[in-house]
């Protein structure tokens, strides 16, 4: 997928390339065993001398490393750091003491929070958000990308694919600010129920709603930028198998089930799978900016991050929060690994590392 | 090639639903503009609209006269200029740097920028380390510099760069420049498509940003425009949701909604009337930097 395996295969040419040019082709595979000992000691050597040590190779391109540094730099800071940050999820937490001399108190934060039922809630609302947002902006994408590719109008297919991928432009505030027009109670939707003669919906106090309206929006903003992989990927295919396919007396609909979506199979399986390895991350731009601190919305809404936040301001042990934090680390880094460890036996060349 | 039973239902199909998903995601847009252009009263009475009632600028005269909509333009704007220019020189020095093939520790340093996207601290520590060690509470830097470099952003212009022939870089050696000179007088002009397309994905990111405000800054005329955006709206929830519970009619209570619907228009504006034109470079750096190449 996101072509990360380039770096791989680029150094080890890198490697093999010197050694080479030591050891003259392929003379060294038909020597005897004292001769290949001989080559052995040779290669070591060799190798050294290819991977220099970092001071020497600081040496070497010191002005390479100098267009690095402000960037590296910038790592530490503000991810590294707060990595070792983490440490204060172990301690009991005084602003006056600071994060080290604090006394370290082993897993009795992990304890605390795991006493509190609040973690199955946040937790619950946060993989099944997920699960329905994966779910429905993957469908929607792919059912947008197959049709716009069936569009044989360039001029309608190049401005309704610019419309759709607008959305996701907009910051989740203003898409927030958007909603009320549709929601409050005066807004387009509630017009419409009241028109059928309907009884009107009051969206903003009835949490039972927000899992499906979260999802619309997700589909609205999100749907039509997830397509564009999926329209390049089409693209690519080669188009002698359409015309096969047309001269043999296929339906264009025959086409479609039995042609594209068995080819983009491999496609959709990988972007879901990433996606999957980042279940446990809420998505605290959306739900903060849609429900904020609307708390009669919170047991559909409520996820880990936006529980974090407001912990951070309410809870003063500061220490609890960080170890709630550290628990979603921790598990998001091993299903993001986990999901590669899939992605790689669906289809190595197309998984993250 | 002859025509198939059924393939004209497909055709309407797709176009039908395509069409009706284009005109859904712009009717919320058209409903906002409209409803900032309509007075207050008749929004009262007729509800959200998408052609105004009766056309009224009350809500922009409102919204220019009450102050805070210029400071906020003005931080945007500046987070947005400076926050892209120092983000795109750090990220592509860096990017050009781990895509030399002489640098031979170039694949550790892209697994330690890679290794931020798969582990973070999390909010606390972030959070504690920059108001109470770097000192940024409240200050726009504090907008600006957590969030400087993109690990993807620069992986992908990595990728870019990647695809330049080491030849050009070669010849500048044998000339005597070293790479500094190289990477700003031969690398930067013959990569403006990468640079644009990653400049873009910075600009939008800083132009909506909201998130670091909410944690970083107090003053009101140090707001950002999305971050005042939720401010107003944060006020018309409070007393919707506690007039909704003690029953009350929140009609004459809320702040303007008008004005509300103005900000938005305001806030989006720029990124509607520039989109057409930078659209064809968001497409192009998803489709770069997913397929492999």
């Amino acid at each position: 997928m996101y072509n990360l395996t380039n770096r791989r295969s680029g150094e080890a040419g890198a490697d093999a390339e010197p050694l080479k040019f030591l050891s003259g082709g392929d003379f060294a595979v038909k020597t005897s065993t004292a001769e290949n000992k001989a080559v052995m000691k040779a290669r070591k050597a060799a190798n050294k001398k290819i991977k220099p040590t970092l001071l020497q190779d600081i040496k070497r391109n010191p002005w390479l490393y100098v267009l690095c540094l402000p960037a590296l730099v910038f790592f530490v800071l503000f991810a590294y750091i707060p990595m070792a940050g983490l440490y204060i999820a172990f301690v009991d937490y005084r602003p006056m003491k600071g994060i080290w001399a604090s006394q370290f108190v082993g897993l009795e934060n992990f304890k605390a929070f795991f006493a509190t039922n609040n973690w199955i809630t946040v937790t619950a609302n946060t993989l099944f958000l997920n699960v329905l947002f994966i779910a429905f902006t993957t469908l929607t994408s792919v059912v947008i990308a197959i049709m716009l590719s069936e569009m044989k109008n360039k001029w309608v297919k190049k401005i309704t694919q610019s419309v759709v991928i607008l959305p996701h432009f907009m910051s989740w505030t203003v898409i927030s600010m958007l909603s009320v027009a549709i929601l409050a109670s005066n807004g387009i939707v509630n017009q419409v129920i009241q028109k059928m003669g309907g009884q009107g919906i009051e969206f903003y106090n009835t949490p039972s709603v927000w899992p499906a309206v979260l999802v619309l929006l997700r589909i609205w903003q999100g749907a039509g930028f997830g397509s564009i992989v999926y329209l390049a990927t089409i693209t690519g295919f080669d188009s002698s198998i359409y015309e096969a396919a047309a001269v043999d007396g296929a339906s264009r609909w025959q086409c479609i089930t039995r042609l594209t979506l068995p080819m983009l199979k491999n496609t959709i399986i990988m972007l879901t799978i990433m996606n999957v390895g980042k279940i446990f991350n809420g998505d605290f731009g959306m739900i903060y900016a849609m429900v904020g601190t609307n708390s009669l919305l919170y047991p559909t809404t409520d996820v880990i991050d936006t529980y974090l936040f407001r912990q951070m301001f309410e809870n003063p042990n500061m220490g609890q929060t960080a170890a709630v934090g550290l628990v979603q680390s921790i598990l998001g880094f091993l299903f993001v690994v986990l999901c590669n460890k899939i992605a790689n036996k669906w289809s190595p060349e197309s998984a993250l590392f | 090639m002859k025509k198939v039973k059924g393939d004209t239902a497909v055709s309407v199909v797709c176009y039908g639903f395509i069409i009706i998903f284009a005109v859904l995601c712009l009717v919320p847009l058209l409903l906002v503009l409209a409803s900032s252009f309509t007075s207050q009263a008749s929004l009262n009475q007729m509800g959200y609209r998408l052609w105004p009632a009766e056309f009224d600028l009350a809500a922009y005269r409102m919204l220019f006269k009450s102050g805070t909509i210029l400071p906020a333009y003005g931080v945007t704007i500046f987070i947005t200029v400076v926050g892209t220019v120092l983000s795109m020189l750090v990220t592509c020095a860096c990017a050009y740097a781990i895509s030399c093939k002489g640098m031979q520790y170039r694949g550790a340093i892209a697994f330690f920028i890679y290794f931020t996207m798969l582990f973070t601290g999390g909010l606390v520590p972030t959070y504690l380390w920059v108001t109470k060690y770097l000192h940024l509470s409240d200050s726009l830097w504090a907008l600006i510099l957590p969030s400087l470099v993109n690990a993807w952003n620069l992986l992908l212009m990595r990728n870019f760069f990647n695809g330049i022939p080491d030849a050009l870089s070669e010849s500048g050696r044998i000339d005597g420049a070293n790479d500094i000179v190289i990477f700003f007088k031969i690398i930067l002009p013959i990569s403006l498509p990468g640079i644009a397309t990653v400049g873009l994905f910075y600009a939008l990111a800083y132009w909506n940003e909201w998130y670091k405000a909410l944690l970083y800054i107090h003053t009101e005329w140090k707001y950002p425009l999305q971050y005042l955006i939720m401010m107003i709206q944060k006020d018309i929830q409070f007393v919707q949701q506690n007039a909704a519970q003690a029953g009350v009619q929140t009609e004459g209570l809320v702040p303007a909604e008008t004005v509300q619907m103005a900000t938005a228009v305001v806030t989006i504006g720029p990124i509607v009337l520039l989109y057409p034109f930078l659209q064809k470079y968001f497409v192009q750096g998803l489709t770069v930097g997913s397929v492999k190449g």
